[in-house]
């Protein structure tokens, strides 16, 4: 994530701009290339300047029963459509197991009652969408941190991959399939949790049954819904379309945190 | 005509009005709030509707909102404040785009980029606001270490008299703007505009959208108890928004009516002619 603003790219960032304004095709110049490199340098700044503030463990607010949103919006899919998971969920998801894999030393499979048996976090938190909504919910399950350390992560492993039951936008080369990506930092963040248990009821279809991720520093498209496997990886480029989650392939930033 | 004073001839005075970095950071400011403001109407648009408190979705009730409703075979674009509805077809809630009528907050041409992608207004919002915010620090440093706030921004004790601002007030109405030694400095309207666009309304922008953001939540908490949630922030951060674009536009009419050449000239190239009293 690392990119340094030389010259160079400021000087081309200015001109670019500057003829933003004269010209009456602005939409050209959101579409090059080089304006979207330029424009890139705002969010590592944005996500350097938020964790130098933070630290690593500074905490989301977290709000009383009485600041409950009465309807929690559903977002994104709300019924994944492929047969697995349409089986599972005829099955209460009974048979559906999350997988922990990748460069970790002991690569492990969880039904979710083993899931439910660990210990669990619980926090009302608030989820805001990246269109600008906000709902605020009750969370509980497992700290991501816990599993992972059961799990052992090996040294090269950087981030932390999840891979969902739902193609959000069919195509032919699975390249639609909903995932999400976050550093150790957040991994090891102690709200971090893979959550199987919403408002003090099992986790709906429409909010991700049966475990969801719930990183409450970022956004919601963060929140990756329908955990199938949890992947350690040393970098993001060779899954799916290479920046790291489902909405990050459309162009939204991969830090979520602004 | 035989004096040898050329301000006297001329009936006019050339004074340097703005320092350099002055001219060169409101420049910078008028590229970045214009980048804002398109860039932040197309995040809006992606959710056009605005709440109170910490939370706030589809099923909240807003206070303003703006959506496409069908109207027999046709559509039409409603916004709503209150409990009041307005026809806004083709400007608000439905609009054209490429001839075509189509559900958006705001229409086509206020946003960048002109069709909805939010991910590429986020990303030319957030550009745009580190090299404000930077620009503003800039600008708030050599404002205190020039005494530049002081000396020019600051009203004295006795511009602040009812009397004083109401005789300026009947003045600006009437158009008549000062001459003579008065127009070496700002009168006390300007300073109290300026005063409270750069110290309040623009520090609250910067404030109400690091509210907005989830990250910057976990560092200052305190900023939600502050606004009344998130929600509340993002209302302010609109409703700040048009009070700027309110200001500006009053800005640039005075800017018009009171010399256009004169004014654009002193903030390009700091030099401000002054016309003496009772000369034209």
């Amino acid at each position: 994530m690392s990119r340094i603003i030389t010259r160079r790219r400021f000087l081309i960032g200015a001109t670019m701009t500057a003829s933003a304004l004269g010209l009456s095709g602005c939409d050209a110049l959101v579409e090059s290339d080089r304006t979207k490199s330029v424009l890139k340098i705002a969010e590592s700044f944005s996500m350097k300047t938020q964790r130098f503030l933070l630290g690593d463990d500074a905490l989301a607010r977290e709000f009383t029963e009485a600041d409950l949103s009465p309807v929690f919006r559903a977002n994104g899919t709300s019924m994944p459509d492929n047969p697995q998971y349409l089986d599972w969920m005829n099955r209460q998801f009974s048979t559906w197991k999350l997988e922990i894999g990748g460069l970790v030393e002991k690569p492990m499979q969880l039904s979710l009652a083993e899931l439910k048996a660990l210990p669990a976090r619980t926090q009302i938190t608030r989820h805001d969408c990246v269109e600008g909504w906000s709902a605020i919910g009750k969370w509980t399950g497992v700290p991501l941190g816990a599993l992972l350390k059961t799990v052992g992560l090996k040294p090269e492993a950087r981030y932390i991959v999840f891979h969902c039951a739902d193609e959000y936008e069919k195509s032919l080369d699975g390249s639609g399939w909903y995932y999400e990506s976050i550093d150790l930092v957040d991994a090891f963040h102690p709200q971090t949790i893979l959550a199987h248990t919403m408002n003090g009821r099992d986790l709906e279809v429409a909010h991700g049954a049966p475990l969801r991720l719930r990183v409450e520093r970022q956004l919601g498209y963060k929140q990756a819904k329908y955990l199938t496997r949890i992947e350690a990886v040393a970098d993001l480029g060779r899954l799916y379309g290479g920046s790291g989650g489902f909405w990050e392939d459309r162009g939204y930033e991969w830090y979520a945190g602004i | 005509m035989a004096t040898i004073d050329a301000g006297a001839v001329t009936g006019r005075t050339v004074i340097y009005r703005h320092s350099l970095l002055v001219r060169l950071s409101h420049w910078v400011n008028v590229l970045c709030m214009t980048v804002l403001l398109f860039s932040g109407l197309q995040i809006f648009n992606a959710h056009p509707a605005l709440y109170w408190g910490q939370y706030g979705a589809d099923n909240d009730p807003s206070f303003i909102s703006m959506e496409a409703v069908e109207d027999g075979d046709k559509a039409k674009g409603l916004t709503h404040v209150g409990s009041l509805t307005f026809n806004t077809t083709g400007f608000l809630g439905l609009s054209e785009v490429d001839g075509e009528a189509t559900a958006r907050g705001f229409p086509d041409w206020l946003t960048i980029p002109s069709y909805q992608d939010l991910a590429s207004g986020r990303r030319w919002h957030f550009f745009f606001a580190w090299l404000f915010v930077i620009n503003g620090f800039i600008y708030l440093a050599y404002g205190l270490l020039s005494r530049h706030f002081r000396r020019d921004l600051l009203p004295a004790g006795n511009e602040l008299t009812p009397a004083h601002i109401s005789h300026e007030i009947v003045n600006h109405a009437r158009l008549r703007f000062p001459k003579g030694p008065e127009a070496r400095h700002y009168n006390t309207l300007q300073k109290l505009t300026y005063v409270a666009v750069i110290f309040l309304l623009l520090p609250l922008m910067i404030l109400t959208g690091l509210t907005m953001s989830p990250g910057f939540n976990a560092v200052a908490p305190w900023l939600l108890d502050v606004f009344g949630g998130r929600q509340s922030a993002r209302t302010i951060h609109f409703l700040t928004a048009f009070s700027l674009v309110a200001f500006v536009m009053v800005h640039v009419a005075m800017v018009i009516l009171s010399g256009v050449f004169n004014n654009l000239r002193s903030m390009i190239t700091g030099w401000y002619a002054i016309e003496q009293e009772g000369k034209q």
